[in-house]
């Protein structure tokens, strides 16, 4: 029973999986990936009172393990899932409507979204690096079809480049475990690379060769993580991709990459102390708020707008964890979430103006405060709500982050990244204020209406929650508390 | 079980293996010709299978040697196979015509990148004496040989080949340490490099649906 929850995450999109590829996507089966979404979310929250309540829990004979840190990842793979499984059924038919989708596309990008999530669960759950490493990289493979799910030139090309720099930077994390699990087997632990093992055995490591292990590692991870130097792949894939499909990207998949990273900054802190990877992660870091901050600037297509804000939040991820420490690591893992939950919303929600306006330049969407109030509501708070206005929790995050970054010594990093981060709000703001302001086009310019005006209720709902949790959580964590407490004990190696 | 192979020869062999190694990378980085690269890329994967059989004589592992045969078909019988399929579909353009780089001077990048690929395992060597451990820095050489096709090659499938590759280097490197990753995880790895190579494939085609050629020069619209 117990390792039935446990693989639950996995194993109910899985079926999902099979039941769409069986039954195809259709009026009755529309819902089954909400459902798919609700109970993964519900595992997820099960599995985390366990672990609360009795300590890390495994199954599978030890493939699978569940400690807080994977319990809270679950927590966000469902919460996001869910969001975006709701405003699934409408943005599919909207697109059937108009055209540019068949019932076969909705069936494949069903099924795709649905291994999508399994793959994802999975790597949170590997008590392996090496089945984390398989389940990353199979993230990659599922996702490249729905990237290219439009066939045009714009996303075939953004596919390609998309699994190309992401199979490359990923191989080189595999050569990174490789070095590590040599050093590990000359540690004599036996431990492989089972990542509690490798944490217990941390300091018999052979540090030279422990170095360049976590350097290919976190270039490699980084990669899909989306962090510089190797982020040219992300903005074309997030805007490329269907709606819900960059709602998941952006709001999930990069910090699954990005724990990937959490977890080697564990085993590089206990074998090489703090300083080796807090160097390395304050470097992309600050490269990635750097890249987000000048092409935000003057850019002039929405979501591109927001893939590079995603990186912009990759590279404060990376700032909170170099400067380590149990406060650090529990903003990161708040931060995680709260931008996770505004991300995707305003993914979907972008993706509904694309739907409306036919066009996905900001400077050809006007006055959407007239024309869609409700869907302008929600893209107006959620960018300030990315922007880390209170009371949404990226406020509450970036705050934690910034002050565990000038108490633990990286300082210097996080003003100069503050000075970045406020940079972006500023452009993020005026974009948006451009797009939902101005005086309403001529009926028949672009941004003519192409898809029913009203904003389908459940689709707003979906927005609209993500937007209230969100706020919810600024305020307090409430019942998350005691999991990020244990969970950023972990991180922090304590 | 198995004879013990004895030391001379197991090095000797195990040398072979190694050279054969980056030689087929060095020659893949050389010639043009598409369906050559292809040639060269099964061959490389025979010096693989045959690196692992070569350790699999010298443990006497049984379990070896079925990854010896896995990796010969995987890499001999099926990338290659794939490759070939997706190079009969491109029609004309068969050659890598204009790589960014021209071949002299990737080829004196190729040994720019053996002579570093030899300094940053140092660490490796020092932690063990095994003869193994002493082919660790060619095959890291392959991996970084890889590294540069993928991004000086302007055709798609010359950048799948270097892909393949670094992957070939990766796992050499994984039986040269004899870190044992799991056999979970190599049946997974071998999995994923299949599909991302189906994937890859698939895309070339539908590139050539979209927009006629799989030259990436082409591929200019997503700058910002």
């Amino acid at each position: 029973m117990n390792s039935l929850l446990l693989a639950a995450p996995v194993l109910v999109p899985a079926l999902g999986a099979v039941g769409y590829v069986a039954f195809g996507w259709r009026a009755a089966t529309a819902w089954v990936g909400s459902l798919s979404a609700a109970l993964v979310l519900a595992a997820a929250i099960a599995t985390a009172t366990q672990v609360v309540a009795t300590g890390p829990q495994s199954a599978w004979a030890g493939i699978i393990r569940a400690d807080a840190v994977s319990a809270f990842m679950l927590i966000v793979i469902g919460a996001i899932g869910l969001i975006a499984a709701l405003a699934t059924p409408a943005y599919l038919r909207a697109e059937i409507a108009a055209g540019r989708a068949s019932s076969r596309t909705a069936t494949r990008h069903s099924a795709l979204v649905q291994s999508f999530l399994a793959t994802m669960a999975l790597a949170v759950l590997a008590a392996n690096l090496g089945v984390l490493w398989v389940a990353v990289e199979a993230t990659t493979i599922v996702t490249a079809f729905l990237v290219g799910q439009q066939r045009t030139r714009d996303a075939v090309e953004a596919a390609w480049k998309y699994v190309v720099i992401c199979s490359a930077g990923i191989a080189l994390a595999l050569l990174g475990l490789v070095l590590l699990a040599f050093a590990a087997q000359h540690a004599g632990s036996g431990s492989g690379l089972d990542w509690s093992g490798l944490v217990a055995s941390a300091e018999h490591l052979d540090p030279a060769v422990t170095r360049f292990a976590v350097v290919l590692l976190v270039i490699g991870f980084g990669t899909k993580a989306g962090l510089a130097p190797l982020h040219a792949w992300l903005p074309d894939a997030h805007s490329q991709a269907p709606a819900p499909v960059s709602a998941l990207m952006s709001g999930v998949l990069l910090s699954v990459a990005f724990y990937a990273v959490l977890r080697i900054k564990v085993i590089a802190d206990a074998a090489l102390g703090p300083d080796f990877i807090r160097a390395l992660l304050v470097i992309a870091a600050l490269a990635s708020l750097l890249v987000a901050a000048s092409l935000l600037l003057a850019q002039r297509d929405y979501k591109r707008m927001l893939a590079y804000s995603s990186i912009e939040h990759m590279g404060l991820l990376a700032l909170g964890a170099a400067a380590g420490g149990p406060l650090a690591m529990a903003a990161v893992l708040l931060h995680i979430l709260g931008h996770g939950l505004v991300k995707s919303v305003l993914f979907l929600g972008a993706g509904r103006v694309l739907q409306v306006t036919g066009s996905s330049r900001i400077g050809e969407v006007r006055a959407l405060v007239v024309r869609q109030p409700v869907l302008a509501g929600v893209v107006g708070f959620g960018v300030l709500a990315l922007i880390g206005l209170p009371p949404f929790s990226v406020f509450a995050s970036e705050l934690g982050i910034a002050r565990a970054g000038f108490a633990d010594g990286v300082g210097w990093a996080m003003g100069a990244g503050l000075v970045l981060v406020v940079i972006i709000a500023a452009a993020l703001i005026s974009h948006t204020s451009r797009m939902l302001l101005g005086s309403q086009p001529a009926p028949d310019g672009p941004g003519a209406a192409t898809a029913p005006a009203r904003l389908p209720v459940l689709a707003a709902a979906a927005m609209i929650l993500g937007l209230l949790g969100s706020a919810a959580l600024g305020i307090s964590a409430g019942p998350l508390s005691d999991l990020l407490q244990l969970a950023a004990d972990i991180l922090a190696g304590a | 079980m198995g004879v013990r192979v004895s030391d001379a020869l197991y090095v000797q062999l195990l040398n072979l293996a190694a050279g054969g190694l980056l030689l087929t990378a060095v020659l893949a980085l050389w010639r043009r010709e598409l369906s050559v690269i292809i040639r060269v890329f099964a061959v490389q994967g025979l010096a693989l299978a045959g690196l692992v059989g070569v350790l699999a004589a010298r443990e006497g592992s049984a379990e070896l040697v079925a990854v010896a045969v896995g990796v010969l078909v995987v890499r001999v019988g099926v990338l290659p196979w794939l490759l070939r399929r997706a190079l009969a579909t491109s029609g004309a353009d068969r050659r890598e015509t204009r790589p960014v780089v021209n071949v002299a001077s990737s080829l004196l990048a190729a040994a720019a990148l053996t002579l570093l690929a030899y300094a940053v395992s140092q660490p490796l060597v020092r932690l063990s004496p095994e003869p193994a451990i002493h082919a660790v820095p060619v095959a890291l050489a392959v991996v970084l040989i890889g590294f540069f096709v993928l991004v000086t090659r302007r055709r798609a499938l010359s950048q799948l080949v270097g892909f393949l590759l670094m992957d070939n280097g990766i796992t050499a490197v994984g039986f040269l340490t004899g870190a044992g990753i799991g056999l979970i995880v190599e049946v997974g790895v071998a999995l994923d490099v299949v599909l991302v190579v189906l994937v890859l494939q698939v895309l070339t085609g539908r590139m050539r649906e979209t927009f006629g050629a799989t030259d990436l020069d082409d591929l200019r619209e997503l700058r910002d």
